[in-house]
């Protein structure tokens, strides 16, 4: 193709391109490099990103999509999916009462009213809505304590040089076929640098939706902590019924620094379809964590009740000396839903730590699958890992699968592993019931005892949040 | 209180009771006694409304309802309570939850208020006090890691706050030291009254040693086929329950 017809290309899917109704502001459907160069410059990046995302892209080309997780779905047709949307672009908003009031509207509905988040609960949000940020608050009070929150596009405006430091540091664009998609093509997300010494004064949380149909959603998210520092981190989703299956692939990168702190937490309750499997979110995601520095120590903390698939391995790069890596995940299926989610720890450093506890919950036709990783690399001397797995079945159409992996490179690690299946017990529901207890109340608390593990470790309103998300999960699972 | 007429009742495909006949009024105790396999704890698991049995025969009726009607949690709303022979584990549930969430059941359904953790807290004290139970319990997972005896405590404990009418005890002396049988015993006695009934299911005289019935009935076979008051129990203690069965041979040649 030469440069002319190029040219003519661009020019033609340009003039069909901007599907702008009243509201969104969208790119046409479809994949390639003019797609890509047209994000770039809808987002004012500098020349790194942009030559960045084509290497992504070019690598992408060369990728095949995985096939070996134990999930199953109709092909994705790439070209079909729209790469870029977000709310017409206005004036940078000063206050919340500049946000779309259909925008503040849909918030209120998923119960997450900014003003009432700002006055009453304490937690900065930087909400996303589609793929570009709105709204962000408690900004001046956490910029007093030198902590950058705020959208990645910001970042790579106001803050280059971090993003150029980290970016890919932890993910690199080669990394998997989902990744490396992000890596090309994301459009927002957010972006939180904790100073030296400055421990967060409030959790900070990012609210996700889904809104417009066929988009694609390609977060990235990036944290770093510097030494001696510690920081909260909430992400908390929903999504509005929708009928075609929407692919997610984000990519959350972590780096901890000498004796840092990171704790990322997630409730995840995407549209996992209907009753027959219909519809629902593909939540393809790669996180990982960093602990760079000595003594730092990442803990990840799941609770994945949504999704048609989900696809999900947060995991930590222990390279630091004495640094710990954690994973708490409670994973639920129900319906048609299909989770292959676990955790990889990668132990470099000497005397580095991880601990394992997995919970899945498979009812109506769900497939649960636990797939972890625990590499003990030649230098970790004296790594330690303990793992649990525990799998509880409702109902005799679901499944419980688990994979554990294991390398080890160096003799003087110590690895734990405990795993169960249990099912719901008729003995455990009629025990409930004869002490007058409903029996849809019973599966609830027979399945919040079993995850308690997991939601100890969640901050507290979080944990009610997901104890709530479950029984809502698991409604019906019990006739 | 409790109406049972010719109950017949079948568990995969094998009928257990064969006609039972039983009646049970406010402020008594009755002991149900029989060998191995006779369907004592399956006459115990019935009335509380296990639906892996299936009833093809007879009736019960409680309080003037038709008790076979009635789902499980129906019936222990209305003061139907059985203490479990091996009682079940719920891994992470705390007992206070547990509990709470129970006796909140129970009492909508009797038109109470809910009680607060407050009040409920001050109520579990005083009956754990009966039953010589440590604070820590509170906070353990239902019957999770519990010894044999701390378990059967546990049921007496949850009994006395339920607060049920007709309390059913299926085996509750079955591995229990003797101290254990003291307390539990004496924690069941705290519990008698008027208002209540009590059915004792045992295999043993043992326990009737600490708790006397006012009836004694004998299971055999699917049926009662002896009744009569304390000194029944002693007498198949003495005599054995071949006793019985040489009995029931003799009255089916005759």
């Amino acid at each position: 193709m030469n440069g002319h017809s190029l040219e003519k290309l661009v020019q033609k899917d340009y003039q069909y391109g901007f599907v702008t109704d009243i509201d969104t502001d969208t790119v046409p459907p479809g994949l390639n490099e003019n797609i890509i160069r047209l994000i770039s410059a809808k987002k004012n990046e500098p020349e790194f990103m942009l030559d960045w995302r084509l290497k992504a892209y070019r690598h992408w080309l060369t990728m095949k999509e995985p096939t070996w997780a134990n999930v199953h779905y109709p092909a994705i047709d790439y070209q079909k999916i729209v790469y870029y949307s977000a709310p017409k672009a206005k004036e940078k908003l000063k206050s919340l009462d500049e946000v779309d009031p259909e925008l503040r509207k849909t918030f209120e509905k998923l119960g997450i009213s900014l003003q009432e988040q700002e006055r009453l609960s304490g937690v900065a949000v930087d909400a996303v809505f589609d793929s570009v940020s709105v709204a962000t608050t408690f900004r001046e009070k956490l910029s007093s304590l030198g902590i950058i929150f705020c959208s990645f596009s910001e970042a790579v405006q106001n803050h280059p040089d971090l993003i150029k430091k980290y970016l890919g540091s932890v993910v690199p664009y080669t990394d998997n076929f989902f990744a490396t998609l992000n890596a090309a093509v994301f459009t927002d997300g957010s972006f939180c640098y904790i100073p030296k010494g400055v421990r967060s004064p409030m959790e900070l949380s990012t609210y996700f939706r889904i809104n417009a149909s066929n988009t694609g959603q390609f977060e990235r998210t990036l944290i770093i902590a510097e030494e001696e520092s510690y920081v909260s981190y909430l992400e908390g989703c929903t999504a509005p019924m929708r009928d075609e299956n929407q692919l997610h692939a984000a990519v959350v990168e972590l780096v901890a620094l000498d004796n840092a702190q990171i704790k990322y937490s997630t409730v995840q309750n995407w549209y996992p379809g209907d009753k027959e499997g219909k519809g629902g979110i593909y939540n393809f995601v790669t996180k990982r964590g960093k602990c760079l520095g000595k003594n730092s120590k990442i803990s990840w903390t799941q609770v994945e009740t949504g999704s048609a698939i989900t696809w999900k391995y947060p995991g930590c790069i222990l390279q630091g000396e004495n640094s710990v890596g954690e994973f708490y995940s409670v994973a639920v299926t129900n319906n048609y839903q299909q989770a292959d989610t676990g955790t990889k720890m990668i132990h470099i450093g000497k005397n580095t730590r991880s601990t394992i506890v997995s919970k899945g919950i498979s009812a109506g036709h769900g497939q649960n699958t636990y797939r972890g990783l625990v590499k003990i690399m030649k230098n970790a001397t004296g790594a330690r890992n303990y793992s649990q797995c525990d799998s509880l079945l409702m109902g005799d159409q679901c499944g419980a699968h688990t994979f554990p992996y294991i390398e080890v490179k160096n003799n003087t690690a110590q690895l734990e592993h405990e795993a169960s299946t249990s099912k719901i017990g008729e003995d455990q529901l009629f025990y409930c019931r004869q002490r007058g207890i409903s029996s849809e109340d019973a599966v609830n608390m027979i399945v919040n005892g079993f995850c308690k593990q997991v939601f100890k470790e969640l901050p507290m309103e979080f944990a009610v949040e997901a104890q709530k998300l479950l029984g809502v999960s698991l409604e019906g699972a019990v006739g | 209180m409790l109406e049972i007429k010719n109950l017949h009742t079948t568990v995969a495909g094998k009928e257990i009771l064969k006609g039972i006949n039983l009646s049970v009024k406010a402020g008594e105790v009755h002991a149900i006694m029989g060998p191995n396999g006779s369907g004592k704890s399956t006459l115990a698991q019935v009335l509380a409304g296990r639906e892996s049995y299936t009833v093809t025969e007879g009736s019960v009726t409680y309080e003037g309802k038709n008790l076979l009607q009635m789902p499980p949690e129906e019936r222990a709303r209305e003061g139907i309570f059985l203490a479990f022979q091996y009682p079940i584990e719920i891994p992470g549930v705390a007992n206070a939850y547990f509990l709470k969430t129970a006796l909140n059941a129970i009492r909508k359904q009797r038109g109470l208020n809910e009680l607060d953790a407050m009040d409920f807290l001050s109520l579990v004290k005083e009956k754990m006090k009966l039953l010589q139970m440590d604070a820590a319990f509170l906070s353990r997972s239902v019957n999770e890691g519990f010894s044999g005896g701390e378990k059967k405590r546990n049921e007496i404990l949850q009994m006395a706050i339920l607060d049920p009418k007709l309390a059913l005890l299926d085996e509750t002396d079955s591995g229990l030291d003797i101290d254990s049988l003291k307390i539990v015993s004496e924690g069941v006695n705290a519990l008698r009254s008027s208002h209540r009934a009590i059915v004792l299911v045992t295999h043993y005289q043992r326990l009737l040693d600490y708790i006397t019935p006012d009836f004694v009935h004998v299971l055999s076979g699917g049926q009662i086929v002896k009744s009569g008051d304390k000194n029944l129990a002693h007498e198949l203690e003495a005599k054995g329950y071949g006793w019985i069965e040489k009995q029931e041979a003799h009255i089916q040649r005759v």
